[in-house]
């Protein structure tokens, strides 16, 4: 439906994303950055811009900030500027958030992202540091807004694409891609609920040929889900405008998350002018070359590059492999069952079991009930024959729930296979004799009662007899 | 009371326990009692002053001193943040404010054991030069005119700094110099007034008015105590960014009035028809005095020196649009109620900031708006690098350079041009030195005709305040200079 209304037409979709940088204080003081605390009690006389306060930069964020230049392929500049970005609201005590105007500290970049058409380059255009503001609470008194300042202060990174996407699908997938960059790197949590990191769109329509058309910015957008809807709502609202001959106006909309609509905040001639300057609290950052060349020496492995590994090393299909690697910890469970055991079983128990499991559980894989070695134990008994897969489903199970090893629950169950031929010779020919009529009638032609007997036999064995071993004797017997 | 007081002597008074740091201290708080009418306190820390001067008499007692200086009482600038003491930046909008965090610079001052007798009155965050623009009320100068007894302005913005040191209500005080409101008002009051190189001093906790000029210095009787006071405010502080990391010396120890064989710089962009004859006279006969001394006069050029002032009123005015963007109602100081966020930044700004400091702030918002920016700004910024390249010309040739502190000598209250930019000129000789963040001194060489202190600035290269401190102290010790004021508000 949703191609449809947009089938000719070509959407252009620009991100910036706001990435909460993984440090312990803030980007110019030394407050901690907990989420969740009391109100007002992460608060230090420069966060609540007490008069003669000095910002002070925390080395551990440019830090942060040059790994993640160099985790998004893109240009580390060896001096930026922090400007003052001037504007009034009760929760920006300064009256100007530092942020990076001309000088950012890191420069044009790209990532790679899976598309139905195969692999698609995105560009970054520059990743900037800048101050997050406090948060307003409207809804605590009838008559006052309460300011919480625990935020004011912590450093956010201001991740700018190029205009390179052109569908939603796209646009979460650079999401994602990008947001899996920074956890592999450790430099963003990248916790959306939490608004670790969240996306401003922007979109525009035209017709294929024409010249671009005019983009809306919607802004603070904390899922997945809610990038695709905005991107989808958007593009209709503006494709509607455009077929009934009205025009698009430039402005900044909001996003609905419970009715799926934006709606709009301000337009352009509303827009602020922050009145930016170099701040002169703070000298222009300088970084030195060694300095870089030790951060790139330091940077992990990153989703591209353990997912080419899979694929060489493991075989994996490049679609297992893509699903494996866009989340650190579910690459590292990955890694920690499949060594030195079989890839395409482990891949098979990890993406469609184990991922079954969590997502009925709505738990993420670091909280995983089953653990890496629990599932590699499992993964042996399927390997070496002594359970079915069917029961090890039913193993999977038990472990979820209690939290046993595969071969305890495999003991306590009695559910050990039997692929002893002797043992399981006695169970088909005790089939075969008690039911002498079908075997006629089976030898006449009747083909369809070859999974009766087998069925028998598997009933008679409590369904622990190896299945494959049962088929293939039951046709050997009969076609003796 | 005598008037040679200064702190060098003090700390021997105290030495030899000829006086207490009590008795001093309640000596000083009568000055200041009976020296009310000068206006020079906005708030006067009588109980915490005697409290800590008892403490320092027990240090003393059992020989645990913190500096040759402790028990010696001084008085602060209402800019610098005093944990438990008001500190208002002469401001409505910051008239019931108390921090709860002392500045980096008068921690230092603790540190030492000086004393704070109180907070000094000066122009309304530090934006002006007669200190007319106080929410308290004007400082009057300790000295008047032979001919006239109306009150003269003690020059700003550390008006009160310079006014209390002048007419004995403190032995020694901190101003501090975005522009001049160091030297200007130590020229108006004959009494000595140093901007440090910018970075020498912290300005944390430092009520900033324009963060890329400002700096804190000491204004005082005499060179060595400025050097006094510069050793104990001075050095690094990884709290202020922009602080510098170039050790400091000894000032004071280093002390040497020997300038034989240095150079000194008399700049030809300085001279003007309109200079007072008497403020010229000075000049020429300091420059006369530093050559019999054993140093050369050099004539030099200093050629963008005219545009200093437009550059300084749009590079200042820029940054303090925005440093005054925190005094919005929300957090502290005043708030005027209103029917919603707008509405209570509008009222509470409107009533807590005077016309001067609106002014300035309509500027700086002016010149850093969106199509404003690069001719206004940039432009001021380029400036500012040209004046910048000057002195570093000047100083390939130079050691110091000579000039007058200010363009006149005090003039009255009344008299104060209602043009603005006509006050601005006040700066016009110390403003370039801020531009380019150099040391500057200014110190009282002689009384014009109508007996009132004329005042001359020594510049040398950043972080030369040693050799700066030397050529004012050879001029110091060869004039001696021993004017004081007649203590009119005793009668």
């Amino acid at each position: 439906m949703v191609a449809q209304m947009i089938e000719g037409w070509n959407l252009v979709i620009g991100i910036e994303i706001h990435a909460q940088v993984n440090s312990k204080s803030k980007l110019f003081s030394s407050s901690p950055t907990d989420f969740g605390s009391k109100p007002n009690s992460q608060v230090s006389l420069i966060d609540a811009a007490m008069p003669g306060m000095l910002p002070v930069i925390n080395k551990f964020c440019i830090e942060q900030a040059v790994k993640s230049g160099i985790g998004l392929n893109a240009k580390i500049n060896k001096k930026s500027i922090f400007d003052r970005k001037n504007y009034f609201y009760q929760d920006l005590p300064q009256g100007y958030q530092i942020s990076q105007y001309k000088d950012p500290i890191v420069g044009e970049g790209f990532v790679e992202i899976e598309t139905k058409n195969g692999q698609k380059k995105i560009g970054v255009e520059r990743l900037h540091l800048e101050q997050d503001a406090g948060k307003s609470l409207h809804d605590q008194d009838p008559n006052f807004t309460f300011v919480d300042l625990n935020r004011s202060g912590i450093a956010l990174m201001e991740i700018v694409s190029k205009p390179d996407m052109s569908s939603p699908e796209e646009a979460v997938e650079y999401v994602r891609k990008v947001r899996s960059i920074l956890r592999y790197l450790g430099t963003c949590d990248g916790n959306m609920e939490q608004g670790s990191l969240r996306a401003d769109v922007n979109v525009s329509v035209n017709r294929p040929g024409n010249q671009l058309g005019t983009r809306c910015e919607i802004k603070n957008l904390n899922s997945f889900k809610f990038i695709h809807a905005a991107i989808v709502y958007e593009a209709k609202r503006q494709i509607k405008l455009i077929e009934q001959g009205e025009s698009v106006n430039q402005e900044t909309r909001l996003f609905n998350t419970q009715s799926g609509e934006t709606r709009s905040m301000r337009s352009k001639e509303d827009a602020h002018d922050y009145r930016y300057f170099p701040d002169p609290d703070l000298l222009p950052l300088t970084l030195d070359d060694n300095w870089i060349k030790g951060l790139q020496e330091s940077i992990p492995e990153l989703p591209d590059q353990i997912k080419e590994r899979f694929i060489n090393e493991y075989s994996l299909s490049s679609y297992d492999a893509n699903i494996i690697v866009s989340d650190k910890a579910t690459s590292e469970y990955f890694e920690d069952v499949v060594k030195n055991r079989n890839p395409k079983l482990v891949t098979t128990w990890v993406t469609g079991e184990l991922f079954s499991i969590l997502n009925k559980k709505n738990l993420i894989i670091e909280n995983s009930p089953i653990t890496s070695k629990q599932l590699g134990e499992l993964v042996d008994n399927i390997e070496n024959g002594k359970i079915s897969n069917r029961q090890a489903k039913e193993v999977l199970e038990e472990m979820c729930e209690s939290g046993k090893g595969a071969l305890e629950i495999i003991d306590e169950k009695g559910l050990s296979q039997i692929s002893d031929e002797n043992e399981i010779e006695s169970l088909v020919d005790n089939v075969l004799n008690s039911n002498p009529e079908n075997v006629k009638k089976y030898k006449n032609g009747k083909d369809k009662l070859f999974g009766f007997f087998v069925g028998e036999a598997m009933k008679l064995s409590k369904g622990k007899a190896n299945p494959k071993i049962v088929n293939d004797l039951i046709k050997k017997k009969l076609s003796q | 009371m005598k008037d040679s007081y200064t702190l060098k002597s003090l700390a021997v008074l105290l030495e030899n326990n000829k006086i207490s740091s009590k008795e001093l201290t309640s000596e000083y708080l009568k000055n200041i009692e009976n020296g009310k009418e000068l206006n020079c306190y906005n708030t006067i820390s009588q109980e915490k002053a005697l409290n800590d001067a008892k403490k320092s008499d027990e240090r003393r007692k059992s020989q645990n001193l913190r500096s040759k200086y402790d028990g010696i009482p001084i008085g602060i600038k209402d800019l610098f943040c005093t944990k438990g003491v008001t500190t208002t930046a002469s401001s409505k909008i910051l008239s019931n404010f108390v921090p709860n965090y002392e500045s980096t610079v008068t921690q230092n001052c603790d540190d030492a054991g000086l004393i704070s007798l109180g907070k000094l009155n000066c122009d309304e965050f530090a934006m002006g030069s007669t200190n007319k623009t106080s929410f308290f009320g004007s400082v009057k100068n300790p000295w008047k005119s032979l001919n006239s007894d109306n009150d003269l302005v003690p020059g700003g913005s550390s008006g009160g700094s310079a006014a209390a040191v002048s007419g004995d209500l403190c032995v020694a005080s901190l101003g501090t110099d975005t522009g001049g409101s160091i030297r200007q008002p130590a020229s108006f009051t004959g009494t000595v007034g140093l901007k440090p190189s910018y970075g020498r001093v912290s300005r944390w906790g430092i009520v900033a008015f324009a963060s890329s000029l400002d700096q804190a210095g000491p204004i005082t009787k005499t060179v060595e105590d400025a050097a006094i006071l510069l050793d104990i405010i001075s050095g690094h502080d990884e709290k202020d960014s922009t602080s510098s990391v170039n050790p400091k010396e000894n000032y004071y120890e280093n002390l040497n009035s020997d300038i034989k064989g240095m150079k000194i710089g008399i700049p030809k962009e300085f001279r003007s028809d309109k200079l007072p004859a008497s403020t010229q006279k000075s000049w020429d006969e300091c420059a006369n005095l530093l050559k019999t001394n054993g140093a050369e006069i050099v004539d030099i050029s200093l050629p963008h020196t005219m545009s200093a002032l437009p550059a300084y009123y749009i590079i200042a005015p820029a940054e303090a649009s925005s440093n005054l963007a925190r005094y919005d109602g929300v957090r502290y100081g005043l708030r005027v109620k209103g029917n919603d966020l707008i509405d209570m930044y509008e009222k509470t700004r409107s009533e807590g900031f005077g016309d001067e400091v609106k002014r300035r702030i309509l500027i700086g918002t002016y010149v850093l708006s969106s199509g404003y920016y690069d001719a206004y700004y940039i432009k001021a910024q380029k400036i500012r690098s040209l004046i910048k390249s000057d002195y570093v010309e000047a100083f390939k040739k130079v050691d110091a350079i000579l000039t007058p502190s200010t363009p006149s000598t005090a003039f009255e209250i009344a008299n104060e041009p209602s043009d603005p930019v006509q006050n601005y000129l006040n700066d016009i000789f110390t403003v370039p030195v801020n531009l380019a963040g150099l040391p500057g001194i200014s110190i009282p060489f002689a009384n014009d005709e109508n007996n009132l202190p004329i005042g001359l600035q020594l510049i040398t290269n950043s972080f030369e305040e040693q050799k700066l401190l030397n050529v004012a102290k050879n001029i110091e010790e060869t004039i001696n200079y021993s004017e004081t004021p007649e203590k009119w508000w005793l009668k």
